[in-house]
């Protein structure tokens, strides 16, 4: 009777029919998440939407940030629609171990600190699979917090935006680093030197290794040489995003030149790699988290505790983009192919910013375009204010971030006269 | 959350190298040293950093110094145990994936159809999948769960983002949750997977458990579950495990999930089910599934954890998806906003690979009839084993009530074992399990029950 009498209760208090045994039909109720407000939409993805919902057929898209060809489509790689075809209906799909592919993630060391790294040998390297660059970079924010909680993050302005997201969510507070210089719309190596030697001794900085994203602008090797002195006389720990590793300049090596640097100067280095944009393996979440340790036994130790972390969020890492790494990466002749692919990437792009800027200097335009062929990899920052932008928008259904960042992957040799017409248009005054 | 300011007074420097020191130095040093670190002005704490350097240990120290070595999973831990042991009548009862009867791995044929078809398919996009998955798959697998005719999906308040498998949709649920709903403690049933308290207390709520197994029955303690949930905290949380407990095997009737469903809703209760074995259990999708229908049918609210892994077999392609039904479109389309930001930072979106398989199967009637034919084979091997193993216990006259061997349901039996006899098996029959007595009964085959079947039988009359 007690039971029956709270039931009544309830129900008088709620109106809520639903307590009915057998489900008696409702009405909406009330809902306990009623108060939840609408997040802001994401900046970078809300522009393909723009552009799918625009019926002009002149439209360009180049906020995307995934590679197309010249014909503006998707591509995948010939090398691994080889590896997927090998692998289908065959093996197992068994759990990865917490760490992921044992396979994929020696493949990637070798490519992120050289094929005969010491610190391989040695087992100094404490790595796991990670879910892209994304997994990766959150795997190692929540690592920073849960092992070194006094520390920050330091993260170059600008940057891509999600890597606030992360370390936020990973709840490491955040300072910023100068960066962008954007009178020359190039490196700011005065205040990012400043900014260094500023923040106090033992600061984690996260440095993009390759093709920064969104400005493209890169350190010269000798100003990497600099900047990985200054480092080591702030004892500062450097954490590398490589997201575009032999998509920078079409060479593997010389895209890690960086990192190596700060391993020959004695670093001990954390490092995201992903095979999102040079294996055109997007969607398939594949990538590394590496830390370099002091010896094998700080390394076990150390992947024991990322293993720790991921196991809480997803248990283990997707198997499927493993494979295909393992596959490319093990296989001499897909290994070449797909280092062949992947510098016919970089020269497309590459070739793609000499025809921009070429057209933009043939125009007459007023303003300089050097920094279209000075800055590397994806994205340019072409130095436009978002009102330029919205007009290029709603003028000449021409789509890109209003940061001004045009995604060179969408620029076409058939667009790409029609997009420095429509640049020089909306700057020609400036 | 510590605020992203500059922090006053120590330089982080000096924070920086007393952590150091408190876990490289002995600890009358440390004592010593953290205190003088600690009363320290700025004058005084360049002193101690420079004693500090002075430290042979100190030369190359790595910030990572302190960082220990983390626990062995229990889990796994047995399968590498297993993998050591040279004996050739091994059995390994540990971890929970599905072996045929020649105990290897399988993967379902209908699976192998839909890779080949996806490869023959030139034009499937390889490209990121948007935060919340593949769309084709989250509709499917809302209907799959929910049922093709459920009024909260024809109603648009159900709203399903494809997530890393069950863990990876708990994971997301529990995040949500914890920044979004009025009441933070979960309550969990005791016992339960391991994984569970750590993926909600990280996640930012507090666990809590609920009583669930009953050791003397080796079945359900609903007096205590029905107790145990009468006194929570009205909105308090709850995780439901939708069919075949793990690692128990004991789940409610029907008429005693009628009862909790009443209990829960009095209370206001929110439910949030961990489905990770449906079809697995019976053989049938739609049974497996009763329990989580009741409560939506009564028009309520909950969060429904789904997996792929056991069901279709693709344990390491991480498929699974996160529902939340809502009371109305509006709050689905508000909630599912809230999931993008707890995903983005996380890992962008989901992989693709076996998302795409699972809408393939799920799309296709023909491959559906298949895939329903092959999960009621691996179902039913399971219960074949469950009784040839309860059978050849009956003959062997082995002490105790061994029916709840048959009574339990899905993969895992709760055997009544203590660790002693655990152990026991292990050293003198090589029979691996987990040190709780949970055999995962998808290990055994015909050709190993009789040794198993010896290896309890010595267990409990051997060892108390």
């Amino acid at each position: 009777m007690a039971a029956l009498s709270r039931a009544a209760s309830a129900i008088r208090r709620r109106g809520a029919l639903h307590l009915l045994p057998g489900g008696a039909p409702t009405r909406a109720m009330a809902s306990l998440f009623g108060h939840v407000e609408p997040a802001p939409k994401d900046p970078i993805l809300g522009v393909t939407e723009a552009f799918l919902a625009d019926p002009s057929p002149d439209k360009v898209n180049v906020g995307v940030g995934a590679y197309r060809d010249d014909n503006g489509k998707p591509v995948v790689l010939d090398c691994v629609r080889e590896a997927e075809r090998r692998i289908a209906g065959n093996l197992n799909m068994e759990y990865l171990p917490m760490g992921g592919s044992i396979k994929m993630i020696e493949e990637s060391l070798k490519l992120a600190y050289g094929e005969e790294s010491e610190f391989i040998k040695d087992k100094r390297i404490a790595a796991v699979q990670a879910l892209s660059g994304t997994g990766a970079c959150r795997l190692f924010a929540d690592f920073q917090k849960r092992f070194l909680p006094d520390s920050q993050i330091y993260i170059p302005t600008p940057t891509w935006s999600n890597h606030h997201n992360i370390w936020r969510d990973a709840q490491v507070p955040q300072r910023t680093f100068s960066y962008y210089h954007p009178e020359s719309r190039g490196l700011d190596f005065a205040g990012l030197m400043d900014d260094i030697k500023n923040a106090p001794n033992g600061s984690f900085f996260l440095l993009h290794a390759c093709a920064h994203n969104p400005t493209g602008v890169d350190p010269t090797e000798e100003q990497w040489r600099e900047i990985s002195y200054q480092f080591k006389l702030k004892n500062h720990f450097p954490f590398f995003d490589m997201a575009y590793q032999g998509f920078a300049s079409g060479d593997p090596e010389r895209d890690a030149k960086a990192i190596r640097i700060f391993l020959e100067d004695g670093h001990q280095i954390g490092c995201a790699q992903s095979y999102a944009k040079n294996m055109g393996l997007y969607g398939q979440r594949a990538g590394c988290l590496s830390i370099l340790c002091e010896d094998e036994m700080q390394a076990v130790a150390v992947k024991s505790q990322l293993q720790q972390i991921a196991r809480p969020m997803y248990s283990n890492p997707p198997v499927h983009g493993a494979l295909v790494v393992s596959i490319i990466l093990n296989d001499p002749d897909l290994k070449s192919l797909w280092l062949k692919e992947v510098k016919g990437m970089a020269d497309r792009i590459i070739g793609m910013r000499k025809a921009l800027r070429e057209n933009l200097e043939k125009l007459g335009s007023p303003l300089s375009w050097e920094h279209v062929t000075n800055q590397i990899g994806m994205f340019c920052y072409s130095g436009m204010t978002p009102e330029q932008v919205d007009r290029l928008t709603n003028e000449y259904h021409i789509y890109m971030t209003r940061n001004g960042r045009i995604s060179m992957a969408g620029v076409t040799t058939g667009n790409v006269a029609y997009l420095a017409n429509a640049i020089h248009d909306v700057t020609k005054s400036n | 959350m510590p605020s992203a300011n500059v922090r006053a007074a120590r330089p982080s420097a000096d924070r920086r190298l007393s952590t150091l020191v408190r876990h490289l130095l002995p600890s009358s040093a440390r004592t010593t040293t953290a205190a003088a670190a600690a009363t320290t002005t700025t004058a005084t704490s360049a002193d101690s950093s420079a004693s500090l350097r002075a430290f042979p240990t100190m030369a190359s120290s790595s910030v990572f110094a302190g960082v220990p070595q983390g626990p062995e999973d229990p889990i796994l831990g047995v399968t590498v145990a297993f993998n050591k042991d040279p004996s050739p009548v091994k059995v390994n009862l540990g971890v929970g994936a599905y072996r045929t009867e020649e105990g290897k791995p399988l993967v379902l044929n209908v699976v192998k159809r839909a890779e080949l078809q996806m490869i023959k398919n030139p034009s499937l996009g390889k490209e990121y999948l948007p935060i919340t998955g593949l769309a084709d798959f989250n509709k499917l697998s809302a209907k799959l769960i929910f049922g093709a005719d459920s009024p909260a999906i024809q109603e648009n308040r159900v709203v399903t983002v494809q997530c890393l498998s069950g863990t990876g949709s708990l994971r997301v649920g529990g995040e949500f949750l914890a920044r979004h709903y009025h009441e933070r403690t979960i309550y969990i049933p005791q016992p339960t997977w391991g994984n569970h308290p750590k993926v909600f207390t990280l996640a930012g709520l507090t666990a809590r458990s609920y009583r669930y197994y009953d050791p003397a029955t080796r079945g359900l303690d609903f007096q205590g579950l029905l107790e145990d949930l009468s006194s929570a905290p009205e909105g308090a949380i709850v995780l439901l495990h939708a069919c075949a407990h793990n690692p128990t095997g004991v789940d409610p009737t029907l008429d005693q999930w009628e009862q909790i469903r009443q209990l829960m809703r009095s209370k206001a209760l929110l439910p949030f089910f961990d489905s990770a074995y449906q079809g697995f259990a019976s053989g049938d999708l739609d049974k497996d599934a009763q329990s989580v229908r009741m409560f939506v049918a009564d028009g309520g609210e909950l969060l429904m954890a789904q997996s792929y892994a056991k069901n279709m077999g693709l344990y390491g392609e991480r498929v699974g998806a996160l529902s939340i039904v809502c009371g109305s479109a509006d709050v689905a389309v508000k909630v599912e906003s809230q999931l993008k930001l707890v995903i983005r930072p996380m890992y962008s979106n989901p992989p693709l690979h076996g998302a795409t398989i699972v809408a393939t199967i799920l799309n296709n009637r023909d491959m559906f009839e298949e895939w329903t034919i092959e999960l009621k084979g691996m179902a039913n091997r399971i219960i074949s084993m469950r009784q040839q193993l309860f059978n050849a216990l009956n003959i062997r006259g082995t002490p105790g009530d061994w029916s709840h061997i048959i009574k339990q349901i899905g993969m895992f039996t709760f055997t009544g074992l203590n660790s002693d006899q655990v152990a026991f098996m292990r050293q003198e029959y090589h029979i691996y399990m987990t040190s709780d007595g949970r055999i995962s009964m998808a290990g055994l085959s015909s050709r190993t029950v009789d040794h198993l079947a010896n290896a309890i039988d010595a267990a409990v009359t051997k060892v108390k």
